[in-house]
């Protein structure tokens, strides 16, 4: 009981010495509050993170299972989604649909996102013909479409849903680049840059400790923006063929499975479809409420 | 700088660029796959073949050949022979391209001409219905996969409503006109065929709204922010004070300045379309370059891919280096930032 009055004096020095930020949390909160499409998004996008953990308790039948005598049933108490061309569930497949576009989701950004800020940082920093390098590397993947040049790379590395997600970060590595390569331009200016440089720590240690922290924000902000494009052109490369493979569940693959069927059995291309659109919409959602509320101009 | 020293500049940096083009096709189509030889030939070929071909192809010879090799085809219009069509590339690019160049054209003028005055309204109106609308709208149209878009929207307007008609470019009982031009459009017309040309604009108004609605999202997400900055700046309150009337301040005195990033959005947008093709013109049925590529791929047809990846590439920077210099016109500070 002792230890009460000690704790709460502690809780309220703690109060007292982030008073400035806890003033900002709470001002990050008011500005979520009021932005109700960015709520939206948010609701969507965790929606979508909870579907696919408990995919397998959700989907009513196995998604990958063959039931020939119940192919092709419209949607019904028992197929609440209908079924598709070889009695699957669609609802089921949907359900564990969530869980290969979250996979893809999240490792195209690791891969492309940590190779492209890391890449960035260093040109940035070191400057002289590294950063010419790679800036004019990134200069020729901005000359494709980066569809078509993900395309090729799936193309000739072979259908699979691997070399899909190899060939979207091959694509999506330059932007964060870009970014990380500007926000490392400004930081090595800094005093505190130039301080550690003076005190004798190294390139490497510099750059992981010093500039990496201050490019990691923006970084996050690009990710969220670019996350419902990845999963756009993922579903794209899987309709065309390029991407995860029949049984598997890809909401790209199932629309395509449905192309022929559209006029009478409408419901095994719309529902994944469906999908598709919601989660991409609810990542662009939260991306540009993100943006907006890192927006120092907006801020202050 | 002058507007001359600008663009020969801009068309400097687009040879560099184009190089660079032509580095990453080769890499994707001869580093990259294990053995392009083999998924022509099948895993079954016997290994002489294989060898063969290899040697034919120049496969054996070392890398820095195999590229100046390639690069020298590649300028001199030589993309090889397609495996499936048993024609040169180019040649079937040619025959492919129009189609493509007629439907994202269309597209892009649908989503201009729709975007601009959707982005105007909602800036002026802002935080109204009906920018509430239109933001909602766009939103849409940049989370829309263009593939399921198309199927639904055939499924409703052909199958369903028989309000338009089937995929494809043309109704099967007409003719096409007699090629001059390949853009079926111009041909219908310089024939004076007007039941073609209709038919034709029939056929394309699907495909092209489908294409367009994405560039339509981000064409009036950009107008409505920059006309929002513009309509914020010193020399429109002078203008308003002045008694202008308010339309004649947004058309005349806001908006010149609000196109300057819609025109980079444009074109860039103009390149994405060609992407946007592939997916629009395998569900279309519409013979471009899109589905040429994607009939390559399915056919593991390696010098049609790069081919169409080239092409398409280098139509997307000559946009790009379009863009740059309308830019540069419409704004000569840019000249002096370069």
């Amino acid at each position: 009981m002792k230890s009460l009055p000690g704790l709460s004096s502690r809780v309220e020095r703690w109060k007292r010495e982030h008073s400035s930020q806890i003033d900002d949390v709470k001002y990050t909160l008011y500005l979520w509050k009021r932005s109700p499409l960015s709520m939206i998004g948010l609701v969507v996008v965790a929606a979508l993170v909870l579907v696919a953990f408990l995919a397998p308790y959700l989907a009513p039948y196995d998604p990958i299972e063959q039931n020939l005598s119940d192919r092709l049933l419209p949607p019904s108490r028992e197929y609440i989604f209908g079924t598709d061309t070889l009695g699957r569930d669609i609802l089921s497949r949907v359900l564990y649909g969530s869980r290969i576009t979250l996979e893809i989701g999240i490792i195209i950004t690791l891969i492309g996102g940590s190779i492209g800020t890391l890449l960035g940082i260093v040109a940035g920093y070191l400057g002289g013909k590294v950063d010419e390098l790679l800036m004019r590397v990134t200069d020729m993947f901005f000359a494709f479409p980066r569809l078509i040049l993900a395309l090729a790379f799936a193309a000739a590395l072979g259908p699979s849903l691997m070399n899909m997600i190899v060939a979207i970060s091959v694509v999506d590595w330059p932007i964060y680049a870009r970014l990380a390569r500007a926000q490392a331009l400004s930081a090595k200016r800094e005093d505190y840059v130039e301080a550690a440089r003076a005190i004798g720590a190294g390139t490497w240690r510099i750059i992981f400790s010093h500039i990496l922290p201050v490019c990691i924000s923006p970084i996050v902000v690009q990710v969220t923006l670019r996350l419902g494009d990845v999963i756009l052109t993922a579903a794209g490369l899987g309709f065309l063929g390029l991407g995860a493979q029949p049984p598997t569940p890809e909401w790209g693959v199932m629309v395509s499975d449905g192309r022929n069927f559209i006029m009478n059995e409408w419901w095994i291309a719309t529902f994944p479809g469906l999908a598709i659109m919601l989660v991409v919409l609810g990542f662009n959602l939260l991306g540009d409420g993100i943006r907006d509320i890192m927006d120092p101009r907006l801020r202050r | 700088m002058n507007l001359g020293t600008y663009v020969a500049r801009r068309l400097g940096l687009m040879i560099f660029v184009l190089f660079g083009v032509l580095v990453i096709t080769f890499i994707v189509s001869h580093v990259v796959p294990a053995d392009p030889v083999a998924a022509v030939l099948g895993s079954q070929a016997p290994p002489e073949l294989i060898e063969k071909v290899r040697h034919e192809w120049g496969l054996d010879r070392p890398l820095p050949e195999q590229f100046i090799n390639y690069v020298w085809n590649m300028l001199h219009g030589n993309l090889g022979k397609s495996i499936r069509t048993d024609r040169p590339v180019s040649d079937d690019l040619l025959q492919y391209f129009p189609a493509t160049i007629e439907l994202s054209t269309a597209a892009i003028i649908l989503a201009m001409v729709v975007g601009i005055p959707l982005g105007i309204i909602s800036a002026v109106r802002r935080n109204k219905l009906s920018d509430h609308f239109a933001r909602v709208f766009s939103i849409f149209g940049i989370s829309m996969p263009v593939f399921w878009l198309g199927l639904l929207l055939l499924a409703v307007f052909y199958y369903k409503l028989g309000l338009l008609p089937s995929p494809g470019q043309l109704d099967m009982l007409l003719r096409p006109p007699p090629v001059v031009t390949g853009l079926i459009t111009v041909d219908s017309l310089l024939a004076g065929d007007w039941i073609v040309f209709s038919n034709y604009l029939s056929h394309l108004a699907l495909p092209a709204f489908v294409l367009g609605f994405a560039s339509l999202a981000s064409i009036a997400r950009i107008t409505r922010s920059s006309m929002l900055e513009v309509l914020r700046q010193d020399y429109i309150r002078t203008a308003k004070s002045k008694g202008l009337r308010k339309h004649v301040v947004i058309t005349r005195h806001a908006l010149r300045n609000a196109l300057i990033p819609t025109a980079t959005i444009i074109g860039l947008r103009y390149g994405s379309l060609l992407e946007g093709a592939v997916l629009t013109e395998t569900i279309f049925a519409w013979p471009g370059v899109g589905r040429y590529a994607v009939g390559a791929i399915l056919y593991l047809d390696f010098p049609a891919i790069m081919g169409s990846v080239l092409a398409i590439a280098v139509i997307y920077s000559l946009a790009n280096l379009v863009v740059d210099i309308i830019y540069g016109v419409l704004d000569p500070r840019i000249r002096v930032g370069e």
